[in-house]
């Protein structure tokens, strides 16, 4: 009997323990829970208070050094294509068309100095399949393949999600081959020349 | 137009006179006075379960998990419900092939009906109750207790394991608890020595405000207030008793085939039998539509909070503060497993029932 009347007495008491927080979160809910990280201080003190974020409108800031969307910055790309190895699901595409002579001075040079040697009129990258692993990244030689913080890139047509990032109109890659085939055909007939007149 | 010219507006205090009033209105041989009686506690029902019941309850489970609840509809999504009702009459009516068309039709109905009907003995105010019955507290929880029979036709009729398990739960619960209910309301109806509902609240009236409330009047009313409450959870449906609609076993319980308006009514049926059963313990414990303000000395709270139309607020922030209190439980107790949900009812409610009964027949017989 004593049982029955301490199994009604704890009902009681847990009852209204469980009210009394339920109650604290509801008159809390006034404010909002800090932003404090995982790494401060305060983390473990900030109990209370409302979680939401309204997200579109509010959002976590990205980390620095975090791994979101890719970007490259094309007039820094020397087209070597090591990203395009690197990646191990295969989702860059490049097409690269070799500078002529006359040209290296139009084409011009990386921020570092470097002079680019490759025109590249396709630079496709598909985010869609893109895992963020980041080897692209690491592989760089010109850092011009980067992560940038945007994290929300979703797009209603799939066809958006390829984005392309070559620097030359189909017509000027098609010129720049041309270019690039007559002068190889004028250094060929040059060579053969050159043999039969040694 | 027989309208009485002297319609008693804020001026008097004579009993039910709104009400008769309007009843008597009868224009071109057509009862329409009858039907705006009737009409008024329908429209409350619905505008109060579109607001403080859905938003509300919304809101307030969102506030104790630290969640914002419904925003984006409207200024603080105030809009929500509205959005809610259109897309619910915009749904097509399923009545699924292999269901018992007409118990799955008429299930929702009865639900309705019977949550509705109690309404009609709800004293709105000391002018306005829609039927003063001299038995209006036995009717009362007599047609509450007629939920059980929809419950169990749409829960049968859905033909779908899940909602005649939640029909039978329900059906179980909700008649073992009508008996702990009936004898605490037996000691309310015992202090007052009426079963009228007006009766009730003019009994509970006077100077000192609360201290007239008969939970304050006898020093055993605490109990039968307690277990009735607990009793009115369980009838209504409501966690820590929700196991008829139990979402994380049976789906939805007893209205899990439903969708569209025959859901929305369901709803509509749960939320009014809330206030019904919030608005039954107000008026047997707490005074109704009295005033809990005391006059002190030139203070005269008690006297200025009186009237037709204080009625009508004191009744409702009432029934909304116990529909709180309901929510509240709701967000913070688990729910019971089904053998717990019967020891509490016969093991501990139902005793402790017949000793408040058998307690308060002494107090009212030899203290007072």
């Amino acid at each position: 009997m004593s049982e029955y009347f301490r199994n009604i007495a704890s009902g009681v008491t847990t009852i209204l323990t469980g009210m009394g927080i339920t109650l604290r979160h509801f008159f809390n809910a006034v404010r909002r829970k800090g932003d404090a990280g995982i790494d401060e201080n305060a983390y473990f003190g900030q109990v209370d208070g409302l979680v939401t974020l309204q997200y579109p409108r509010e959002a976590v800031p990205t980390p620095q050094n975090a791994r979101y969307r890719l970007y490259n910055d094309i007039d820094d790309c020397i087209g070597c294509g090591q990203c395009v190895r690197a990646c191990p699901i295969e989702c860059i595409t490049m097409e690269t068309i070799k500078v002529t002579k006359d040209d290296l001075e139009v084409c011009g040079k990386t921020s570092g100095g470097q002079q680019k040697r490759f025109w590249v009129p396709v630079f496709d990258i598909d985010i869609a399949k893109c895992m963020t692993c980041g080897i692209c990244v690491s592989v760089c030689p010109t850092e011009c393949l980067v992560h940038t913080p945007v994290s929300d890139f979703s797009e209603f047509d799939r066809d958006n999600m390829l984005y392309h990032f070559g620097n030359l109109t189909e017509l000027e890659a098609e010129a720049k081959r041309k270019k690039l085939a007559e002068e190889k055909k004028v250094a060929a007939a040059q060579k053969a020349d050159g043999s039969t007149e040694k | 137009m027989n309208l009485p010219i002297n319609f008693p507006m804020f001026m008097s205090m004579s009993l039910n006179s709104w009400s008769d009033a309007l009843s008597q209105w009868v224009p071109f041989g057509v009862p329409l006075g009858l039907v705006v009686v009737a009409a008024i506690p329908l429209v409350f029902i619905a505008l109060y379960a579109l607001t403080y019941g859905v938003y509300g309850e919304r809101k307030i489970s969102a506030f104790m998990q630290d969640r914002l609840g419904p925003m984006e509809v409207g200024f603080w999504g105030l809009l929500q419900t509205l959005a809610d009702i259109l897309k619910l009459l915009q749904k097509e009516d399923i009545v699924n092939r292999d269901a018992d068309k007409f118990l799955f039709v008429v299930g929702p109905g009865i639900l309705f009906v019977g949550a509705f009907l109690a309404f009609a003995v709800l004293p709105f105010g000391p002018e306005f109750i829609g039927a003063d019955l001299n038995v209006g507290l036995f009717y009362a929880i007599g047609i509450v207790a007629l939920e059980v029979v929809g419950i169990l036709a749409a829960g049968w009729g859905s033909n779908n394991k899940w909602a005649l398990y939640g029909a039978i739960r329900s059906v179980a619960q909700i008649v073992s608890y009508e008996i702990p209910a009936a004898i605490a309301i037996l000691c309310g109806a015992m202090m007052a020595g009426t079963l009228s509902m007006q009766q009730f609240s003019v009994l509970q009236q006077g100077e000192y405000g609360f201290l007239h409330f008969f939970l304050f009047q006898n020093p055993i009313a605490w109990l039968p207030f307690i277990i009735y409450f607990i009793a009115s959870l369980a009838e209504t449906n409501r966690a820590p008793f929700d196991i008829p609609e139990a979402e994380s076993e049976l789906v939805a319980g007893y209205f899990t085939e439903y969708s569209g308006m025959k859901f929305a009514v369901i709803f509509l049926a749960e939320y009014g039998s809330m206030f019904m059963v919030s608005a039954i313990i107000s008026i047997v414990f707490l005074g109704g539509w009295n005033s809990p303000l005391p006059n002190i000395g030139t203070f005269t709270l008690n006297d200025w909070t009186t009237g037709p139309v204080w009625g009508v607020f004191w009744i409702a922030s009432k029934g909304f503060f116990f529909i709180f209190i309901q929510m509240w439980l709701r967000w913070t107790l688990p729910r019971l497993r089904v053998d717990q949900l019967m020891y509490l009812c016969w093991k501990v409610l139902t005793p402790f029932a017949f000793l408040a009964f058998v307690l308060t027949a002494v107090w009212e017989i030899y203290m007072k």
